[in-house]
């Protein structure tokens, strides 16, 4: 019983010092704020799917066609629409994937 | 320890209520440290519980009936490893196991993910948070393991069906499957109250989705693989409420694993994807609610309990709450994209998710029926094999063909004629295989002429599109590897036809009763058995009463089987042991069950059922599980795109 209680009360000071830890390792940050993507990054975050989806769509677009999943005619009414979605989003994307490399560069 | 077990378990409780309601205030105010606080109690909790855990296995392997617990599901002639599985043999036990795999499956997602997405797990902590309340609060308050009392002498043994190598794995699979839902769904609902609707929540979950997916799958075939084997009644699936209860959220999940990707490549069916998850992980919740309420008659099931109403009410808030959050977010999950064309990859996805939920939904009717009658007429009325046969027919057959279908479709829309030359193959690979059958005399059945038709045709266009894509890619390597989840997913739908030939063998089976006499024989199925003698033999655990009978086929000895039956000491239950010879030359199974043996006048009454192809189902099962493991496995190109992709949003 006591073995067990001790045990137990260990277990129960561990966990707290766990839950705790945030607060135990900054006591007084500068910034405590959760990061979260405000209006403009959540929309260059959906840019930024939309042109993988694009690209992506395009790659699987060229492996049906080179299997003869999809005829030359169906292959052309199709891609054109792809291209012009991907051009969209890495054009919106431009200044951002400029910048990008640079802040790379600068923290390496 | 008991007091160490109930103090872990109480901690346990104060952790995850931590994590649901500092995590939902933390996330509400955008704080990062109480945000940081309530997923470390997640981790934690996880720790806790395993204490806990610890200590009841501790109590089984000793066999230490001060545990009631204890008493109740072991003996000290129980062998050791069905004193292990004894934790999850009876229900205080599994819903602890329950709660140790959800503590660890939310651990393990928040850590891998709260770099990658933090607004998102800032609001999925107390979602899991909160599904692992409810769990905490049945094992504090409503079902401990931890009950003590004076130890009796000896306990009462496990269930003896339950004492069996498959249920070692089975239901921990199962758990691993139920619980794995819950993350999919936490993160969902997370995304919506973080009111975000990228596909981040979709990309952290789709490895666990497909973990709990997969486990689920390979659980319910072990389970059909041990009823099989150890039920003693010669079927494999017997439409068991708690049997459905496996299979409903695994149906839902294999939606929600198909639309998925049509939100992934197309960014449609926002909505319909988190109804799906909604739907399955309700079901994987219903599915524990059968199984411990007590409300359904099932040889699974454990007895009444007190825990049925705190499962409806919860499983009610979870349903109602969820409905209310995707309906306040309906702006925010509208398609930007549409169907265009109705011969399209993704319009047989999504008649594969009409044709599955349909038949989700009409084996959730055919479960709840008994329990809806009962409450209307006051006496229940069960729906039996022929109701969940006919449907399985009705959207089983189509799911299967557009299994063959789906892959020769492009993505977007398909012409006429595209579709014409990529069918020529494998619609003549079928026409050939039915005509073959119809010779061999398979229409006997039209449900099984047709699924054999139907599974040539898949089998060939699975077959194609491997052949095709090779020469595309260059090898077969190259290909599988820089499509692992494309080219894995064919190999589970080649297990999924070679599960469709298994079921369909049934119905060219053949079935014989007789009562004989040592020395005399029956004849099913082209072969002849021969009863020669009865026998008991003793062992620690049982009382092993045996029928020696030969198999022959066409004049020739093939095996001696030994059906019979075990009286166990401890528990004061019988069980049938059937026995099986497998022919796998034939691809069929003789399975013989003796029973009302009369040991004085050596009078046997066998039941012999022969079962073409049953083996198929065990074989797809292997290839169920290859075909998920290429699909799981790590892709590092994908990750390092995904980290770009995150890197850049941030920037």
């Amino acid at each position: 019983m006591t073995v067990a209680l001790v045990l137990a009360g260990l277990l129960a000071a561990a966990c707290v010092v766990l839950v705790a830890l945030p607060f135990l390792r900054e006591p007084s940050p500068r910034v405590d704020a959760l990061p979260s993507p405000g209006e403009l990054a959540q929309r260059q975050l959906e840019l930024i799917e939309e042109r993988d989806r694009s690209l992506a769509a395009l790659k699987e677009l060229e492996f049906d066609h080179r299997t003869g999943k999809i005829t030359d005619a169906d292959y052309r009414a199709v891609v054109g629409d792809y291209r012009r979605r991907a051009a969209v989003a890495l054009r919106a994307l431009e200044p951002r994937l400029e910048e990008h490399p640079k802040r790379v560069r600068a923290r390496d | 320890m008991a007091d160490l077990g109930r103090a872990a378990l109480i901690v346990t409780f104060g952790l995850v209520l931590w994590a649901t309601f500092a995590g939902a205030w933390a996330a509400r105010l955008g704080r990062r440290r109480l945000a940081d606080s309530a997923a470390n109690a997640l981790l934690a909790a996880f720790v806790s519980t395993g204490i806990a855990s610890v200590v009841l296995l501790g109590a089984l392997v000793r066999h230490d009936f001060s545990f009631t617990y204890v008493a109740d599901h072991t003996s000290t002639r129980l062998a050791r490893a069905y004193s292990v599985s004894a934790f999850w043999g009876g229900q205080e036990g599994s819903l602890l196991l329950w709660l140790l795999v959800l503590c660890g499956y939310a651990g393990a997602a928040v850590l891998l993910n709260r770099r990658r997405a933090p607004d998102v797990v800032a609001w999925t902590v107390p979602v899991l948070g909160a599904v692992a309340s409810f769990f905490a609060f049945l094992l504090v308050a409503v079902a401990s393991p931890f009950a003590t009392q004076t130890a009796p002498a000896q306990g009462s043994g496990l269930n003896p069906s339950l004492q069996n190598p498959y249920m070692l794995a089975h239901p921990p699979l199962l758990y691993l499957g139920y619980v794995g839902l819950t993350v999919p769904f936490a993160f969902g609902m997370g995304a919506l109250l973080a009111g975000r609707a990228d596909e981040r929540w979709i990309v952290a979950t789709r490895r666990w989705t497909l973990v709990a997916w997969t486990a689920l799958g390979v659980g319910q075939l072990l389970g059909a693989h041990w009823a099989y084997v150890e039920v003693g009644w010669g079927g494999f699936y017997a439409w068991d409420p708690v049997e459905n209860a496996a299979l409903m959220p695994w149906l839902a999940a294999t939606a929600f694993l198909h639309s998925v990707m049509i939100q992934e490549k197309r960014g449609m069916l926002k909505v319909w994807n988190m109804l799906l998850i909604l739907l399955a992980f309700g079901l994987s919740l219903f599915g524990t609610f059968l199984t411990r309420s007590g409300v359904v008659n099932s040889i699974h099931s454990f007895t009444q309990s007190s825990i049925g109403p705190w499962f409806l009410g919860f499983i009610c808030v979870v349903v109602a709450g969820s409905l209310a959050l995707i309906f306040y977010r309906l702006p925010l999950l509208r398609s930007k994209t549409r169907l265009e064309s109705l011969v399209s990859r993704e319009a047989t996805f999504l008649y594969n998710n009409l044709l599955l939920v349909a038949f989700c939904l009409t084996v959730l009717w055919g479960v709840a029926f008994p329990m809806l009658s009962e409450a209307v007429r006051g006496e229940p009325r069960t729906l039996a094999g022929p109701y969940y046969n006919f449907f399985l027919r009705t959207f089983g057959l189509p799911l299967l063909l557009l299994m063959g279908i789906g892959p020769l479709v492009a993505w977007r829309r398909s012409s006429l004629a595209a579709v014409g030359r990529t069918f020529v193959w494998p619609f003549a690979v079928s026409v050939v295989v039915g005509i073959v059958l119809i010779a061999a005399g398979a229409g006997s059945s039209t449900a099984g002429l047709l699924a054999y038709t139907f599974s040539a045709f898949v089998l060939a266009s699975i077959v194609l599109e491997f052949v095709r894509g090779t020469r595309a890619a260059g090898s077969l390597l190259h290909l599988v590897s820089r499509n692992r989840r494309r080219y894995g997913g064919y190999v589970v739908h080649a297990a999924i036809v070679l599960l469709a030939i298994g079921i369909a063998g049934s119905a060219y089976g053949s079935t014989r009763e007789a009562k004989l006499l040592p020395g005399q024989s029956m004849r099913v199925g082209g072969y002849e058995l021969t009863y020669r003698a009865l026998g008991d033999t003793r062992t620690a655990a049982a009382l092993e009463r045996r029928a020696e009978v030969d198999v022959a086929r066409s004049g020739d000895r093939v095996a001696t089987v030994f059906p019979g039956k075990n009286a166990y000491i401890a528990e004061q239950q019988t069980s049938n042991e059937m026995a099986i010879y497998t022919n796998w030359w034939r691809a069929e199974d003789v399975d013989v069950i003796a029973d009302q043996m009369d040991p004085k006048t050596g009078v046997v009454y066998f039941k012999v059922l022969v079962k073409p192809l049953v083996n198929f189902l065990w074989i797809g099962g292997v290839v169920f599980l290859f075909g998920s493991l290429i699909a799981l496995w790590p892709d590092a190109r994908e990750q390092r795109r995904l980290v770009a992709r995150y890197a850049l949003a941030q920037s």
